[in-house]
C-alpha cells in the first residue's frame, strides 16, 4: 500500500468563459522514500493536483469533480477542515517556488520555525520555547545553514535566495511530515544553487525516509532527483513511468516534445562576428550604488558603495551573439543597464560606433536610443498593460519618425509576422497573451526601430522550456535576418551555449574569463568557470546518478 | 508636435475602449444617465422651476407635499422643490468644479513628485505637508478676509485642500509603477519624461484616482454645506443640498420631510457617483473581465 495514492482525480474550474477541466482523471501513487516528479508547462494542472491534496485550492471556482486521494487510506478531498488542518501541520509540508514571499518578512527564521512547536494543537505536544529553540538549530544545521545559533535570530531579507529556500525547506520538516511536496523550489534559483538545493532535498529524504512530489516545468531539473515521473499537459496525463524509461524511452509524442526543448550541447551554426572594428566598446567601466541597508549609519560613503560593475572592459564585434552569465549579484544586468545609460556608471567608457555613450547628454542620446535597445526579462512587467498591442509597437515607430500615421498600421503588421504574432491580435491588451507571446511582443517592440545592438537581459528566464526554445530560435533566426548584434544576459549556461558566439563571465561585479563558448565549455581557465559548468542539471538520469555518487 | 499628435491616438484607443466596456454596463449606464438628468435639470431651473427660490409664503408655513407643493414647503412656506433644484446648481457646481481643480493639481503634482523623485520629491511634498498643517478653517476665513465673499473662492478654497491627498495617492502609485519593468523600456525607447508621464504612468493610475474622485465629490458637497453653515459659503435665501439638510435636521422631529427631501437626492447623486465611478474603474482597465 503506498503512502498516498490518487484515483482518477478530477478537478474543474468554473470560469465566466465556460467549464476549464484543470485536472483530468489523474491517477498516481507515491511510497516513503520515494520521489514522483509531475512535469508540465504552465497551465497544465500540475500544480492544481497538489494545492488540492492540501485543500489549498479557492473553491469556487475550483469545484473537485470526482476521484480520491487516500494518504494512509484516509481520503484527504472529503476529510473534515479540523483532519485536513491536522494532515497540513503534521503529515503532509509544502515548499513553494518563492521563498522570499512565502516567508513573513517581520518574524525573524528562527520564530517562524518553532511557531508549528510551540502552538501545536495538541496541548500535550508543545514544546516549552528552549526546547523547541534547540530542535531548530538542529533543524537549521542539517538542511546546510551555516552558524544556526546566530542565524535563528536574522529575518528573511538577511537569508540569499538560496538560504532562504533553505529555511523553507526546515520550516517544511519542523513537523516531521512523511509528505513533502515541492512546487518548483528551484526556479527562482541560480544554477549553482539549485543542484546545492536539489542534493539537499534527495539527502534530506533518505535520511528521513519521506515521499516526495516534486513539481517542475523543466525534465532536465528532475533527472536526477525523481524515482517516477508523470507528464501533464492541459490536465491530462502523457505518460507515466519510471525515470529512466521516461528519459531514455519516451513513448508519447509530448514527453519526446518536452525532451527535444531542452536546450543541449553546442550551437551549430558558425561564429557569426564580423571582422573589422568592435561595434561596442566598453573599458574600465564602474557602476557603484550605495548600499542602502547600512547607509542609515553612513561613516564614509566611499566603504558602503555597492559595486555592482567594478572595472569591467570588453568588447562586441558587429554580428555575433556575446553571452553574458553569472549568478544573481554578479552585477550582469547592471552592466547591461550601464552600456544602455539606463543606470549611470561613475567611471569608464562605453563607446558605440566610435561616439562616446558617456559623454553625452540625455537629448544628445536620443538618436543613439534608435540603434540601442533592449529585451527585458519579465513579459508581465516589460509591458504596458494599458496599451494594445498596437500601440506598444507603433510608439517607438512614430517616436523615432520611423513611420507616420499612414503608414504605421502597415509597419506595425509587419513587425507582427515578423516576431510570429497573428495580425488579428493587433487590438488585444498584453494580459490576453501567454508568457512566450507577450515575449513575442516585447522582441517587437525592441526591433521596431531598427537597432544595431540589443541587450537581451534573460530573455527567456520566466518561460516554459518549450516556449523557451521557440523564443531561443526566434532570437536566433532575427538576430540572423537583421544583421544584429547582441548582449546576451542569463544565468542559464546551456541557454548561452547553445546560442551565443562568445561568453563572458562575471563573478562579484568582474570579468572572471572570457572567449570563445566552446574552447570555454572544454577548458575553462578559472575555478568559478568551472564549478558554474558542473552546475548545470544535464536531462540524463543516469549521468545525473553517477555525478551524484548514487546507484 | 510629433509626440501629441501621436497621443490623440494613442489615447483615443484606451478611451474608445473604456467606453465600448462602459456601454454595456448597466449600473454604470444608470448612473451616468441620473447625473446627466441632475446636471440637465440643474442648468434648466431658472425657466422649469414651479416658484421662485426665495418665494416665501409665511402664511402657509411648513406643509407636507401636496399637489401644489409636490414636496411641502419649509417654515417660511417656501416650495422644497425649487429650492432643492436650486440647490443642486451650487452643490453640483461646487462637486464638481472643486474636484476638477483638486484632480488636474493633484494629478500633475503627484505624477511629478513621484517620478522625478529626490530633491524635487521631497521638496514637492514637504509643500504639501506644511498645507495639511495649515488649519483648514484660517485657511478660509484668511482668504475670505482678503477676497470678500464669493462663490469663486469657495471653489478655489476646496479644491486648495482636496488635492493634498489626491497628490499622495497618485505620488504612492507613481513611485511603484517607477520601477517597472516598462517605464524602463520606455526610457530606453528614448522617449522623453514627459512623454513617459504622460503615456506610460498617468494612465495607470486611473484606478484609485476615479475610485478617490467618487469619493471626493460627496465629501466636497459636504464640505460646503459646513462652511455655509458657518456663514462663509452661499447665504440664505440661496440654497444647497448640504444647507437644507443642515436645517432639516434641525426640524426633523416635526417637519421630516424638509430632510428627507434633500437627503433622497443627494444619496441617489452618490449611488449614481459610486456606479459610474465603478463601472469606468473597470472599464479603463483593460485586465478586468470583459463580459
Amino acid at each position: 500500500m503506498a503512502l498516498l495514492e490518487v484515483n482518477g482525480l478530477r478537478i474543474h474550474f468554473h470560469t465566466r468563459n465556460g467549464v476549464v477541466k484543470a485536472v483530468d482523471d489523474v491517477s498516481f501513487s507515491v511510497d516513503c522514500g520515494q520521489t514522483l516528479a509531475i512535469v508540465g508547462e504552465s497551465g497544465s494542472g500540475k500544480s492544481v493536483i497538489c494545492y488540492s491534496l492540501l485543500d489549498l485550492l479557492p473553491k469556487p471556482p475550483a469545484v473537485i469533480e470526482g476521484g480520491s486521494a487516500l494518504f494512509d487510506n484516509e481520503d484527504l478531498l472529503t476529510c473534515s477542515a479540523d483532519r485536513m488542518r491536522q494532515f497540513r501541520g503534521n503529515h503532509i509540508a509544502m515548499i513553494f517556488q518563492d521563498p522570499m514571499t512565502s516567508l513573513n518578512p517581520f518574524l525573524s527564521i528562527g520564530e517562524q520555525l518553532i511557531e508549528p512547536l510551540i502552538y501545536h494543537p495538541h496541548k500535550s505536544l508543545r514544546l516549552g520555547r528552549n526546547d523547541a529553540r534547540a530542535e531548530a538549530i538542529d533543524l537549521l544545521r542539517e538542511v546546510g545553514i551555516v552558524n544556526p545559533e546566530s542565524r535563528f535570530n536574522s529575518y528573511p531579507h538577511e537569508f540569499s535566495g538560496g538560504m532562504r529556500q533553505r529555511a523553507m525547506i526546515a520550516m517544511a520538516l519542523i513537523s516531521k511530515p512523511r509528505l513533502l511536496i515541492c512546487d518548483e523550489p528551484t526556479t527562482a534559483l541560480d544554477v549553482t544553487i539549485q543542484a546545492q538545493i536539489l542534493r539537499l532535498i534527495k539527502n534530506l529524504q533518505k535520511t528521513r525516509d519521506v515521499a516526495v512530489i516534486f513539481i517542475s516545468h523543466d525534465l532536465g531539473v528532475v533527472a536526477g532527483i525523481a524515482d517516477h515521473v508523470l507528464v501533464m499537459c492541459d490536465g491530462k496525463v502523457q505518460e507515466q513511468n519510471n525515470t529512466d524509461a521516461i528519459f531514455y524511452q519516451s513513448q508519447s509524442d509530448y514527453t519526446k516534445q518536452l525532451l527535444s526543448a531542452i536546450p543541449q550541447g553546442a550551437k551549430t551554426t558558425a561564429n557569426r562576428s564580423q571582422p573589422g572594428a568592435p561595434l561596442v566598446e566598453v573599458s574600465n567601466l564602474k557602476t557603484h550604488f550605495r548600499d542602502l541597508s547600512i547607509a542609515a549609519n553612513k561613516s564614509s560613503s566611499q566603504e558602503h558603495m555597492i559595486k555592482a560593475v567594478d572595472d569591467v572592459s570588453l568588447s562586441i564585434q558587429k554580428g555575433e551573439i556575446l553571452g553574458l552569465v553569472g549568478e544573481s549579484g554578479s552585477g550582469k544586468s547592471t552592466l547591461g543597464r550601464s552600456i544602455l545609460q539606463l543606470v549611470p556608471p561613475i567611471a569608464g567608457n562605453i563607446s558605440f560606433e566610435g561616439a562616446e555613450l558617456t559623454a553625452l547628454s540625455s537629448n544628445q542620446l536620443t538618436p543613439y536610443r534608435r540603434k540601442l535597445q533592449m529585451i527585458f526579462q519579465d513579459p508581465y512587467a516589460s509591458l504596458n498593460p494599458r496599451m494594445t498591442v498596437y500601440e506598444t509597437l507603433a510608439e517607438p515607430l512614430l517616436y523615432h519618425g520611423l513611420a507616420n500615421r499612414k503608414t504605421v498600421s502597415q509597419q506595425v503588421q509587419l513587425l507582427m509576422d515578423d516576431v510570429g504574432l497573428a495580425r488579428s491580435s493587433m487590438r488585444k491588451y498584453p494580459h490576453e497573451f501567454s508568457g512566450g507571446q507577450r515575449q513575442r511582443i516585447a522582441i517587437g517592440r525592441a526591433i521596431a526601430t531598427e537597432p544595431e545592438f540589443i541587450i537581451a537581459d534573460e530573455p527567456v528566464s520566466a518561460l516554459d522550456v518549450t516556449i523557451q526554445a521557440q523564443i531561443l530560435a526566434l532570437i536566433v533566426d532575427l538576430v540572423e535576418r537583421h544583421n544584429l548584434t547582441m548582449l546576451f544576459i542569463s544565468h542559464d549556461l546551456s541557454v548561452v551555449r547553445y546560442i551565443c558566439d562568445r561568453v563572458v563571465v562575471m563573478q562579484h561585479g568582474k570579468l572572471v574569463e572570457q572567449g570563445n563558448t566552446e574552447q570555454l565549455w572544454a577548458e575553462p581557465q578559472q575555478e568559478y568557470t568551472r564549478q558554474l559548468l558542473a552546475a548545470i542539471p544535464a536531462a540524463d538520469p543516469v549521468q545525473e546518478r553517477q555525478r551524484w555518487g548514487r546507484h | 508636435m510629433k509626440a501629441s499628435s501621436q497621443s490623440t491616438e494613442q489615447h483615443s484607443s484606451l478611451w474608445l475602449d473604456a467606453w465600448l466596456k462602459l456601454r454595456k454596463n448597466r449600473l454604470a449606464l444608470f448612473g451616468f444617465a441620473v447625473l446627466i438628468i441632475l446636471c440637465v435639470v440643474s442648468l434648466l431651473t431658472p425657466w422649469i422651476a414651479p416658484y421662485g427660490y426665495e418665494q416665501q409664503d409665511l402664511m402657509l408655513g411648513a406643509t407636507p407635499p401636496s399637489l401644489e407643493h409636490w414636496l411641502g414647503t419649509d417654515i417660511f412656506g417656501r416650495d422644497m422643490l425649487t429650492r432643492i433644484m436650486y440647490g443642486g446648481r451650487v452643490s453640483l457646481m461646487v462637486g464638481f468644479i472643486a474636484t476638477a481643480v483638486a484632480l488636474v493639481i493633484g494629478i500633475l503634482w503627484g505624477a511629478i513628485a513621484g517620478f522625478v523623485g529626490g530633491r524635487v520629491d521631497a521638496l514637492m511634498m514637504r509643500i504639501v505637508d506644511i498645507l495639511y498643517a495649515l488649519p483648514f478653517m484660517i485657511f478660509i476665513v484668511l482668504l475670505m478676509v482678503v477676497f470678500g465673499r464669493n462663490i469663486l473662492l469657495l471653489f478655489v478654497a476646496i479644491g486648495a485642500v482636496e488635492w493634498l491627498t489626491m497628490a499622495r495617492i497618485v505620488r504612492g502609485q507613481v513611485m511603484a509603477l517607477r520601477k517597472q519593468e516598462f517605464i524602463e523600456a520606455a526610457y530606453s525607447m528614448g522617449l522623453s519624461q514627459w512623454a513617459i508621464i504622460r503615456r506610460h504612468i498617468i494612465p495607470n493610475t486611473l484606478g484609485p484616482v476615479i475610485v478617490y474622485t467618487t469619493l471626493t465629490i460627496p465629501s466636497v458637497m459636504l464640505l460646503e454645506a459646513f462652511l455655509s453653515f458657518l456663514g462663509l459659503g452661499i447665504q440664505p435665501p440661496q440654497s444647497s443640498w448640504g444647507l437644507l439638510i443642515n436645517y432639516g435636521v434641525e426640524t426633523m422631529e416635526e417637519y421630516p420631510w424638509l430632510l428627507i427631501f434633500p437627503g433622497v437626492t443627494l444619496s441617489l447623486t452618490l449611488f449614481a457617483l459610486n456606479f459610474l465611478g465603478d463601472g469606468l474603474r473597470d472599464a479603463l482597465d483593460p485586465r478586468a473581465a470583459k463580459d
